[in-house]
């Protein structure tokens, strides 16, 4: 939104995970920060609109796992959520609506500041947290998400264990990715950065993983991947769910049986 | 003074309005809805004398709302729809074939207004401010609220701008409008008369333009009567609502001769200037417009009600949809499903109406009138004829699940 305000920054002193704090010119910033991740036309446009397609995978996908009412507004009520490198919050947000304790991590203090400013103007209790997940000591949850951030991992196999390492015996756990093709490069990097749909710079396209790569990834680290969707873009339908991995790709996981002896 | 935070806060309490706020109520969206009117004095005998063709689409919305066992007796079916050129013989008739479906049903405007109030005050996830006037608009990224002119503020997620074609939340929001103005009135008024209309609607056409007679049920007493949507031009509107009873009731004798045996009285007369516009944009942060507020094709027809349905019945498709997957009434991407959907449909619209403008290469009055009724200039132009039959009916174009049985 063109006049976007901060207003709902508060204007004491905000608490900031765990023992760090931000004075409150500091929140004015992060405010307008939040601002500009949630404005549907700002830099984050493309997210915004990735948004709806792959809340309604994530949605169907927690209606097949728990077997719950596809009807109900509130399908993840008494369920933990987990959600990595979550950003300012664009997926927190409506997981909390669906129901969930969510907690979000973001290795920038900066999102995490912006987050917190945006879900208290939403009136969404949400625990944010700033930091490393490995160091964090969050425990277990129901669901785990970690959607448009595994190609900005370094070291894909050890973040994929700590992810696993959150998740509950019985737990889901939902990632996305861009796909590494010659179309993934030509859409989202050369094209959609030019175009400023995506912040210039977010992708290296070498670093994007395959769902061949990410599913052993999976295997690697305990996990059974369950089901796997293509989210594909055509100027007519714009962003939907797709049969088509090409450009990027969604999928749910969980964690392996122990193999019988 | 402070008010809960309701998920829609609708302004414009009328028939698209709380036709809304019912409708989302019926999928767990709750709403507040600000109207200046009395209830009472739109209810009041004499103060509507409209009446609205409800397309088989819109009737199913209604249904879907809990309506359909209470508007059942208070509807007329249209079985036909009979077309003459200044009631010459070899008049055109219009009747669909057995697998079609009806034409619509003609109501009171009043007996809608009243079932919607009943069904809105029994129905808890309602707010209803009436005559309430609003002082100020305010929407931000968070929400949207407006101060009452008492000093109560409401608040939502999304505002819906429902008031009809003078909306001012539209202009308040700057959004632009198009408008075609035709310099032509319509009077209406409801008549009784001699004979049964046999549930023909009449379209007969002057030069001056289309002078309609719709069915209406008998009255208690076994009174027949049908609904009168006269077009005349600017100038003479006030002259024809200044006439006698009796030198109105010789006019109409004039114009539609003993049609239905002689007519035996005619009820207040009103008059609605005639034209066409739409907006450029029917949505803004955190506010979608609704019904006349957003386009009209005409403001006295059944055809503006039926359209005006369809965006309530596509609103709640695209906020239920979104409360699913945990978005809320204002976010952006679903405003901008809907946006897509009706911006869309209401082209489509646009183009009909100036072709048939085009084609005839008269006056406006005579494509808007027909238009309305989905036949006259259909018949000459067979590729029209579906995509009319089918306008009357409300079934083309992507239609949201409330309209569909």
């Amino acid at each position: 939104m063109d006049d976007a305000t901060v207003s709902n920054v508060s204007h004491g002193t905000t608490q900031l995970g765990s023992g760090v704090t931000i004075r409150p010119e500091e929140a004015a910033h992060f405010g307008s920060l939040a601002a500009d991740w949630w404005d549907p036309k700002g830099s984050s446009a493309m997210l915004h609109r990735l948004n709806p397609v792959r809340l309604r995978f994530l949605r169907d996908a927690v209606d097949m796992h728990w077997g719950g009412d596809v009807e109900t507004t509130r399908p993840l009520d008494g369920k933990r959520a987990l959600d990595v490198g979550c950003g300012a919050g664009l997926l927190c947000e409506p997981l909390r609506r669906m129901g969930a304790d969510v907690t979000g991590v973001d290795a920038s203090a900066q999102n995490i500041a912006a987050a917190m400013a945006h879900a208290e103007g939403s009136g969404l209790d949400i625990d944010y947290r700033a930091g490393e997940l490995g160091s964090l000591g969050l425990g277990t949850f129901d669901l785990v998400t970690s959607l448009e951030v595994i190609e900005h991992v370094a070291d894909k196999q050890r973040f994929m264990a700590q992810l696993v390492g959150h998740l509950a015996p019985d737990g889901l756990m939902v990632l996305s990715t861009p796909n590494r093709t010659a179309r993934s490069r030509m859409l989202m990097v050369e094209g959609a950065e030019l175009l400023g749909l995506i912040p210039r710079g977010t992708h290296d396209w070498s670093d994007f993983l395959t769902p061949e790569e990410l599913t052993d990834l999976c295997q690697i680290v305990g996990l059974t991947v369950t089901s796997t969707q293509g989210i594909g873009f055509s100027p007519t339908k714009g962003l939907h769910l797709s049969d088509d991995l090409a450009l990027n790709y969604i999928l749910t996981a969980r964690r392996r049986s122990a193999p019988t002896l | 003074m402070m008010d809960a935070r309701q998920n829609l806060l609708i302004l414009g309490g009328g028939l698209v309005g709380m036709t809304l706020a019912l409708a989302a109520a019926r999928k767990g969206l709750s709403s507040h809805v600000v109207d200046r009117a009395d209830p009472a004095d739109l209810l009041a005998e004499g103060f509507d004398g409209r009446a609205s063709a409800i397309s088989t689409a819109s009737w199913n919305l209604f249904g879907n709302i809990g309506l359909a066992d209470r508007l059942e007796p208070l509807g007329c079916p249209i079985a036909s729809i009979a077309v003459s050129d200044q009631l010459k013989p070899g008049a055109i008739d219009f009747r669909p074939g057995p697998e079609d479906g009806t034409l619509g049903r003609m109501f009171a405007n009043r007996d809608l207004r009243q079932a919607l109030f009943d069904a809105a005050k029994d129905e808890p996830l309602i707010h209803w401010h009436a005559m309430s006037e609003i002082a100020e608009r305010h929407r931000d990224d968070f929400g949207v609220s407006v101060t009452l002119a008492n000093g109560t503020v409401l608040h939502g997620s999304l505002m819906i701008g429902a008031e009809g074609r003078a909306s001012p939340t539209r202009e308040d929001a700057g959004l632009v409008v198009a408008k075609w103005d035709y310099r032509h009135r319509a009077i209406i008024a409801g008549l009784t008369h001699e004979l049964p209309h046999r549930n023909v609607a009449w379209e007969i056409f002057y030069p001056a333009g289309p002078f309609a007679l719709l069915p209406m049920l008998d009255t208690a007493d076994g009174a027949h009567r049908s609904a009168l949507v006269w077009t005349v031009d600017e100038s003479d509107a006030s002259g024809v609502l200044k006439l006698s009873d009796r030198a109105f009731l010789a006019e109409l004798h004039q114009r539609m001769g003993t049609l239905f045996g002689e007519v035996i009285a005619a009820g207040p007369r009103a008059s609605y200037p005639l034209g066409f516009h739409h907006t450029a944009r029917v949505t803004a942060d955190r506010l979608a417009l609704v019904g006349d507020a957003a386009h009209g094709i005409h403001p006295i027809a059944g055809q503006g009600l039926n359209l005006g349905l369809r965006d309530v019945g596509a609103l709640v498709q695209v906020l239920s949809d979104g409360a699913l997957l945990g978005l809320e009434p204002g976010d952006a991407q679903l405003l901008s499903r809907y946006e897509k959907w009706r911006g869309l449909d209401a082209f489509t619209v646009a183009l009909a109406t100036d072709g048939l403008t085009r084609l005839f290469g008269i006056p406006g009055n005579f494509a808007s009138a027909a238009r309305r009724f989905g036949m006259a200039a259909v018949e000459r132009t067979p590729a029209l004829k579906d995509f009319f039959m089918d306008e009357a009916r409300g079934v083309t174009g992507d239609l949201p699940e409330m309209l569909k049985e």
